[in-house]
């Protein structure tokens, strides 16, 4: 096997190749079915949010803890040294000895990186402001896989934000890997940017370009939303115009074919209505769980004791 | 011969010209790699060129250009030809090539970079030559290379 993970941090979609991610896959699928018990066992993971995000750091705790891991850390700046002015690279330096592997959060980006170039163990960028956030992709791919066993031939519908979600981003990067057709549905001012249209295109991979979700959404294999912010909108009315046409509700996803899945990086707020979490295509709540045998499975694979 | 008349201008023994910078660029890459030499600098501005139009030439006297500066020449007038000159004559002819790589000398535009707000040497991964575009290896942003980017020596 020419893959080895052992010591090696996760920071960036770009450091990784299709190989590495499909090992990964595969060693996740592996977690998840029970092999490799106790995975973590004896292991000490610091996790250090520097930047608050709740359903991430307990996604990863909760992964450390079931494989018999120990966990330490902080879950905001205000409690950690950095409130004293002591630098990002100082605070590395120092848990770096009290550890085998560091997950950690930050709002400046880049920040992972150059923790990893002081670090001696395995850094997890668990996000680095609006650059990236790696086992979020992770887990996207993972829960495509484990519902479609394969991820070539299939067409996935990205649906709101698409300028700026991070998520969205990521996640085509991730795609482009593969025998995919996209389709990007978002309003003009929230439209794919052009450099990822321009990367699509240079890979030979086919997109579409919807203004709203009709009937051509019965061919979508999957289907990721994410939030339209009224913020992001410099004339409010446009944004009271157009969000009715990015929500999901019992109406709207008849426009779905019988086995188009219903993704979203969650936390929602009311881009997916509460009536249609029952749909049996709605499977955001089991993407989120997934986050735990991946994330374990990384932790393994950096850590060398999955190999 | 018109192109000789710039090599008359100000004529040096020993240095570095810095020949077919595209006319009005010239102020700027004196602007980027400053004013500190130990014998004249002489610039030359609005030449005649087949090659460009107009050009600019800056001459320095006493300095071999270094690596780095050629770098930073070649992120602002790829066009332009560097020739060492020794005795009198051109001992070296420089082609300028954008390089692959780029380390310290660039500042990453985006303000939210870790490079901005910790003691970390900038490093970027040139993505497009032609108009020179560039990549954060931090926060992996994509710029296109703008003067004001470029750290200036020779400020004391
Ligand atoms: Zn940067």
């Amino acid at each position: 096997m020419g893959i080895d993970f052992k010591g090696r941090s996760f920071i960036s979609l770009s450091d990784m190749n299709k190989e590495e991610i499909l090992y990964l896959m595969e060693k996740s699928g592996e977690v998840k079915a029970g092999k490799h018990k106790g995975l973590l066992s004896g292991k000490t993971v610091a996790t250090l949010f520097f930047e608050p995000s709740t359903r991430t750091r307990l996604s990863f705790e909760s992964a450390v803890l079931q494989q018999g891991g120990q966990i330490f850390g902080f879950s905001s700046s205000a409690s950690s040294s950095t409130q004293k002015g002591e630098s990002l690279t100082d605070t590395i330096k120092t848990v770096t000895g009290y550890c085998d592997a560091i997950v950690m959060r930050h709002k400046i980006e880049g920040a992972a990186r150059r923790a990893s170039q002081v670090a001696d163990v395995p850094i997890i960028n668990a996000g680095d402001g609006a650059n990236q956030h790696p086992t979020q992709t992770f887990l996207d791919i993972f829960t495509m896989m484990e519902k479609k066993g394969s991820i070539d031939g299939k067409t996935i519908g990205l649906m709101g934000d698409l300028k700026y979600g991070r998520t969205t981003h990521s996640l085509l990067v991730a795609l482009s890997f593969f025998d995919v057709r996209l389709a990007f549905i978002s309003p003009q001012e929230l439209k794919m940017p052009e450099h990822y249209t321009d990367f699509l295109k240079t890979k030979g991979i086919e997109f579409m370009e919807w203004d709203v979700l009709d009937e051509k959404a019965g061919d979508l294999d999957f289907l990721y939303c994410t939030r339209i912010q009224k913020e992001r909108f410099f004339d409010p009315m446009e944004y009271e115009r157009v969000k009715g046409s990015y929500i999901l509700d019992k109406e709207s996803i008849q426009l779905l074919g019988d086995s188009t899945y219903i993704m979203h990086p969650l936390p929602r707020v009311d881009e997916i209505a509460e009536e249609i979490d029952e749909d049996e295509r709605a499977i955001y709540f089991e993407q989120a769980h997934n986050g735990v045998p991946v994330r374990q499975a990384l932790l393994g694979l950096a850590l060398g004791t999955i190999r | 011969m018109s192109g000789d008349r710039s090599y008359r201008v100000f004529k040096i023994e020993e240095g570095t010209v810095i020949d077919h910078i595209p006319s009005p660029l010239g102020l700027l890459v004196l602007d980027i790699l400053g004013q500190v030499s130990e014998g004249i600098i002489s610039i030359g501005l609005n030449f005649d060129s087949r090659r460009t139009g107009k050009k600019d030439l800056i001459k320095y006297e006493h300095k071999v250009i270094k690596k780095e500066e050629t770098d930073k020449i070649a992120l602002v007038a790829p066009q332009a030809t560097i020739n060492i000159i020794k005795g009198g004559t051109v001992v070296e002819k420089r082609s300028i090539d954008v390089p692959d790589t780029i380390e310290g000398f660039l500042t990453c535009m985006n303000p939210n970079c870790i490079t901005n707000l910790e003691k970390v040497k900038t490093s970027f991964d040139v993505v497009e030559k032609e108009k020179v575009k560039v990549k954060c290896r931090y926060c992996e942003r994509v710029w296109e290379v703008k003067p004001n980017m470029i750290e200036k020596d020779g400020r004391s």
